[in-house]
């Protein structure tokens, strides 16, 4: 089965997520901000990371960095995030990103999204 | 009962989809019949279907007969939709497609018809697809034909300008950044791919236009709800324009098997079909030649 992390400091958006997410038959756990993210990481073994942008005490993108520095086969990470602009999308990238959802996103997206990193 | 909700209009506003299209309305779109024609209901200041029925009777040709059709119509589609058979044609198709025109002498030129394109994302993954793999072919040429019924469809198409939602279906993110300019809070596809493609207005069954022939064939998502009949006629419509080893791709879940003998499945590659051998020798391969068009008038 696969096991998704959605980081995300919004309650509703972690709770629509996780929704969306099990209704794909994917096994959800939940982190409110990059730091949690982070620890949780390191204590259990994800397929994909669904990342925020903007969330107090780690930002995702500070999340991502330091995710790529501290393990050598990281989960597959996708931005999901309010930030639609072209500076982000390419950041977001470089920074070594596997996708990104611009929000509002719906179940279609997601799936298509998590299609495309290849975890279902 | 459901039954009861089935009245005369609804009827002939279904009926009136099928003789234009050749698309019967599916069941679940039966049902929604009212919600999809009420903009038009309403732009029209009409009552209700009935009101609807009588102004299309009036001028069944004219443009609200049109747009009705057009509501009617499942305009469903998304960019590489179905990712596996843009990793076919891209990995084995076309270079196998080049293979051929070279050994043949012909130009470095590729020819695709996109048959029931809707708002243009088939046309224009292959577009990109194309592009994104150029280096792989020095000196070849693609052009892609893209035909759909509907006029909203191909108008849309034309603009290449897409939703958000549209450009999250099926568009991995790098190839958003690479073809991909925003505007407002929509997406404008880049020049060089719409250059590729030539949007047309045509209906299936009604094939008079300079298609010409071509070396890939995508029907997609088309033949769903064209009754046995239909299919069979327009297999024999798309044989007719598929070239000397070209391809014809469906929809998952579609096959030619059992519906037409103008094709016949692919043996080297999965989901492909090619245009069956001309029929002239032996009486036997003549009958099955014509139980294959026994449908046409
Ligand atoms: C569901 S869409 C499929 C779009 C695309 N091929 C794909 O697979 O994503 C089907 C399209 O076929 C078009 N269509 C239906 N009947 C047609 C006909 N008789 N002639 C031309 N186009 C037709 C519809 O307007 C619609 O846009």
């Amino acid at each position: 089965m696969t096991n998704c992390l959605v980081v995300d400091d919004s309650k509703v958006i972690r709770k629509v997520a996780r929704h969306i997410l099990e209704s794909l038959n994917i096994k959800v756990a939940e982190a409110c901000d990059g730091r949690d993210a982070l620890t949780q990481c390191q204590n259990a073994e994800h397929d994909v990371v669904l990342l925020d942008w903007n969330m107090p005490v780690m930002s995702g993108m500070e999340f991502l960095q330091q995710l790529s520095a501290l393990k050598a086969t990281r989960p597959k990470v996708i931005f999901c995030t309010t930030e639609n602009g072209l500076a982000h999308i390419k950041a977001a990238l470089e920074a070594g990103a596997d996708e990104y959802v611009m929000k509002p996103f719906d179940r279609d997206t997601l799936e298509s999204k998590l299609q495309l990193v290849g975890v279902i | 009962m459901p039954e009861l909700r089935l009245t005369p209009s609804m009827r002939i506003l279904a009926g009136l989809l099928e003789i234009r299209t050749g698309q019967t309305l599916s069941e679940n779109r039966f049902w929604r019949i009212e919600t999809l024609l009420r903009p038009i209901v309403r732009s029209n200041r009409l009552r209700g279907l009935d009101d609807l029925v009588a102004a299309i009777q009036a001028d069944p040709a004219g443009p609200l007969a049109r747009a009705v059709v057009d509501a009617l119509l499942n305009n469903e589609t998304s960019f590489f939709r179905d990712e596996y058979l843009f990793r076919m044609v891209s990995h084995d198709l076309i270079p196998a497609l080049m293979e051929e025109v070279r050994a043949s002498g012909r130009e470095k030129h590729l020819r695709l018809w996109c048959a029931g394109c809707s708002t243009g994302q088939e046309a224009y993954s292959l577009a990109m697809l194309f592009r994104d793999h150029q280096a792989r072919w020095p000196g070849w040429k693609m052009q892609i034909v893209a035909t759909d019924i509907s006029n909203e469809a191909v108008e849309r198409a034309r603009e290449g300008l897409f939703s958000q939602i549209d450009v999250q279906r099926g568009l991995p993110i790098g190839s958003l950044l690479r073809w991909f300019q925003p505007e407002g809070d929509q997406w404008r596809i880049d020049g060089a791919l719409r250059e590729m493609i030539d949007f047309r207005v045509g209906n299936l069954f009604e094939d008079g236009g300079p298609l010409g022939r071509f070396d890939m064939i995508f029907c997609r998502n088309v033949l769903l709800y064209f009754s046995p009949g239909r299919k069979r006629e327009l297999f024999h419509v798309l044989s007719r324009h598929c070239g000397e080893g070209g391809y014809l791709l469906l929809g998952a879940g579609e096959t030619v098997i059992g519906h037409s003998n103008d094709f016949v499945a692919s043996r080297r590659f999965r989901g492909a079909y090619e245009r069956a051998r001309p029929v002239s020798l032996g009486a036997g391969v003549r009958a099955a030649g014509q139980a294959g068009r026994g449908g046409r008038p």
